[in-house]
């Protein structure tokens, strides 16, 4: 393989682990300040174990992704320096205000959050928490404007091949950002939502009734359940506006050769680059034409309008982007099944108690049923900005560095054992604290005899 | 020379960048160090010294990411050919970061049986980390070749580092700790010391002989009289942070801060010898900063936000320090203890009282 898919596949890889973490941390810290104002208000101690063992996760999300972001920041120069030489004018200032308003905040106001509770007054130690929260977000609103603008650039002008910013507020909001910004942040509510649903499901399945685990499991339930009708909502909106600006890669997503109108949803396809047509296609028709635009016989743009006279191709590579569409829409559908029918099932049988055994086991299988789709969203749309770094302006191949194809297997094969032995091991301690929390638990809440029956079932 | 915006802002910028180096030497050198020295305590003292730097290290490292963001945003034709020369060595210290940064979360929370591993991660992850960084710096102070003599010096200057950064840890530890642990930090720190003064002889020895440029900037008149305090204060360091050693700790703990103050002082003065030869290349002998340097426009939109945002940072960074000031001891997640939920009892971090 050469240096440049080595590049794209050690970037895709990082990026890919690295996004797992962001996820959860931009929702959870507003979870965790939730949990803290209930506290405050209500008394309730139940409202402080859930932040005590929500806070953990969070620690661990965090450490995972402060590490994957400092490997992603050196890789720009390792791997791509043709990007900041290109686009350096806006990715720089767009990266530096992240690292100045959002990681000092977030890993200053950590160690305060986590470990100050009883070193400084309670007001501070609830402020701590929202300035960490504050901070995730303002990461994720620079680094989704950064990645909007790849996307969809403007505000800029090219002097000797170099960009140049010429306006700051069209870079910043340029036509995608709103979009993406609104469908990442809900993908990180859904992600964590469907976290502490599956892992609370998983407490009560071992036995652990405390009134901390049925509040979080009735919570995050209902933030799953309010969030992913306006996630489905603002995905749509999303996938409008990329038809409007990036059409190749609606084309693609919708695996569609040829432009024209009456075009069906495919549910199962075999999209063939080399012969250009699909195969085994099973549609609902007129579909995606209703779907885009919103009458049967609207005109969808084909993949076959993206090809240069000379046959260079360039639209995104399509089996992928099709495939992780498809993917990322599943997952949203079985979450919407998942969340509304759990929210009807507390309705109808006395609230979250009633909750059947299926489906706790069903909600902890979605444990992290966020990161799936929010990965395929990702892969949707970054594979298919393809061939394109920064759209119109910078292909992939122009921006990678010259580093000899071996080094790069090299750290490619070491970075990509750490990170499926990191996440063997973050998922392998998230279930073992839950475990640890629900035998713990037990022995507090339970009158003594019970107790120690119980603490000797859990042994088991 | 401060009308142009072209000339000074490529200069403030420089300096911006290598603040941020020196608090990162500093700040993740003390934290770094404290994992170097991991292998020498005994189980009680890990958790202890994980203790004094787990409410500091994530902050710490942020500076490497501010220093390496400021070579992106600001001199992007120098970052590239920096980070692509030092390709293998940047991916083993982004290796080490990673072991080392997920190890504190680890050690803590995974099962008992576990802990050992995550500490060896920690350990190992921290010499890989300083190892790397001082390699990095051999390599950069020779001018990026990759000859065998270059090679070689790379390797010296990687041991020099880390056992630099053990002095500053173990420093560090002398400041925090009490007991058994502060006593054995003071006789970390009596090892230590001597891989910092290797270390600054070595650098000081080899910039001005590899460049000619850096020979004249030192060794003609009159600038050798403005350079002359430099290795003058540093040696006075040395001999007082000798000093203090042979009679810490003292009763009442006092004096226990003068190793850290005194190691962060000989971190600076090196820093600033450094950048004093190196002025204004970026890419040694071969880039500065003025022809590497971003669009105007470009940097005074950073530079705004930094002159704003950079004093707020330092201030929440100092109320941090100011939080957990003291001695280290061990604790959990402490927000549980006063409504003696059950989970304020497992172990998880530590912290301090």
């Amino acid at each position: 393989m050469d240096t440049l898919l080595l590049s794209r596949i050690q970037f895709g890889a990082n990026i890919s682990f690295h996004i797992l973490f962001p996820t959860i941390t931009i929702a959870l810290g507003w979870v965790l300040l939730f949990f803290k104002l209930r506290y405050t208000v209500t008394g309730d101690a139940k409202w402080m174990q859930a932040y005590g063992f929500w806070v953990k996760v969070f620690a661990l999300s965090f450490a995972l992704g402060v590490v994957s972001g400092i490997t992603m920041s050196f890789q720009f120069g390792t791997n791509w320096p043709g990007f900041m030489e290109t686009v350096g004018n806006v990715a720089g200032p767009l990266l530096a205000y992240e690292v100045l308003t959002a990681f000092f905040l977030e890993a200053v106001f950590l160690g305060i959050m986590l470990f100050g509770a009883q070193r400084v007054p309670g007001w501070l130690h609830t402020l701590a928490t929202f300035l960490v929260a504050f901070g995730t977000t303002m990461s994720a609103f620079w680094i989704i404007v950064l990645n909007s603008w790849m996307h969809t650039p403007q505000g800029y002008e090219l002097r000797e091949g170099v960009v140049h910013a010429t306006d700051w507020f069209a870079i910043v909001f340029n036509p995608s950002m709103p979009y993406r910004l609104s469908h990442m942040l809900l993908a990180s509510g859904l992600t964590v939502a469907f976290l502490i649903a599956g892992l609370s499901a998983f407490r009560r399945l071992l036995g652990d009734r405390s009134a901390s685990v049925m509040a979080s499991l009735r919570f995050a339930l209902i933030l799953g359940a309010v969030l992913i009708p306006i996630q489905i909502v603002a995905g749509d909106m999303h996938g409008l506006n990329t038809l409007e600006h990036q059409p190749q890669k609606v084309a693609a997503m919708e695996g569609n050769w040829e432009t024209g109108g009456n075009k069906p949803l495919l549910l199962f396809a075999l999209p063939d680059e080399a012969a250009r047509e699909n195969h085994f296609e099973i549609g609902i028709p007129n579909g995606a034409s209703l779907i885009l635009k919103h009458h049967a016989d609207g005109v969808i743009p084909g993949l076959n309008d993206f090809v240069a006279e000379d046959g260079t191709v360039l639209h995104p590579p399509v089996a992928p982007v099709f495939w992780a569409f498809r993917i990322m829409v599943g997952t949203g559908m079985a979450m919407l099944a998942l969340s509304w029918a759990g929210v009807a099932l507390m309705l109808r049988r006395r609230g979250v108690e009633g909750l059947p055994k299926p489906y706790l086991y069903a909600t902890v299988a979605m444990t992290f049923a966020g990161w799936l789709a929010t990965l395929a969203g990702w892969y949707t749309t970054e594979i298919g900005r393809q061939p394109w770094l920064v759209s119109g302006l910078l292909t992939t191949e122009q921006a990678v560095a010259d580093v000899p194809a071996p080094l790069v297997l090299g750290t490619l094969v070491t970075y990509l054992a750490i990170y499926a032995a990191l996440i063997v091991a973050y998922m392998g301690v998230l279930f073992y604290l839950a475990r640890k929390s629900a035998m713990g638990d037990h022995v507090a809440m339970m009158p003594p005899s019970s107790a120690a029956q119980v603490a000797i079932t859990a042994a088991e | 020379m401060f009308s142009d915006p072209a000339i000074w802002l490529p200069f403030v910028f420089a300096a911006l960048m290598g603040l941020s180096i020196l608090i990162y030497v500093v700040a993740d050198g003390f934290d770094l160090g404290v994992g170097v020295l991991f292998p020498f305590a005994d189980d009680d003292e890990k958790d202890l010294m994980i203790a004094s730097i787990g409410p500091f290290w994530d902050a710490n490292e942020t500076w490497l990411v501010l220093a390496i963001g400021l070579l992106l945003v600001a001199f992007p034709a120098a970052h590239g050919a920096i980070l692509t020369a030092l390709y293998l060595p940047v991916a083993v210290m982004l290796v080490g970061l990673i072991l080392r940064g997920v190890a504190f979360e680890f050690r803590a929370k995974a099962p008992a049986h576990h802990k050992t591993r995550w500490n060896w991660a920690f350990y190992t992850g921290s010499m890989m980390a300083s190892l790397s960084q001082g390699f990095m710096l051999g390599i950069y102070i020779l001018g990026l070749e990759q000859g065998w003599a270059d090679l070689g010096f790379g390797l010296l200057t990687a041991v020099f580092l880390t056992v630099g950064y053990s002095f500053i840890g173990a420093a560090w530890l002398i400041l925090k700790a009490e007991g058994a642990l502060q006593v054995k930090a003071v006789a970390w720190a009596k090892g230590g010391i001597w891989g910092l003064v290797l270390g600054l002889g070595a650098v000081s020895a080899a910039s001005p002989l590899v460049s000619t440029r850096i020979w004249d900037k030192w060794f003609s008149w009159p600038e050798l009289l403005w350079l002359a305090p430099l290795p003058l204060l540093s040696a006075a360091l040395v001999a007082g942070l000798w000093r203090a050693l042979r009679r810490l700790p003292r009763p009442g703990d006092h004096g226990a801060w003068v190793p850290f103050a005194a190691a962060t002082a000989l971190f600076v003065l090196a820093f600033l010898g450094l950048a004093y030869s190196f002025y204004p290349y970026v890419v040694p002998e071969k880039l500065t900063i003025y022809e590497s340097a971003s669009a105007p426009e470009s940097l005074m939109i950073i530079l705004v936000g930094t002159a704003v945002v950079l004093p707020m940072i330092l201030g929440y960074t100092v109320l941090s320090y100011t939080v957990f000031r003291g001695k280290a001891s061990l604790l959990n997640y402490d927000l549980m203890a006063q409504n003696a939920a059950p989970e304020a009892a497992e172990t998880g971090t530590t912290t301090e009282r």
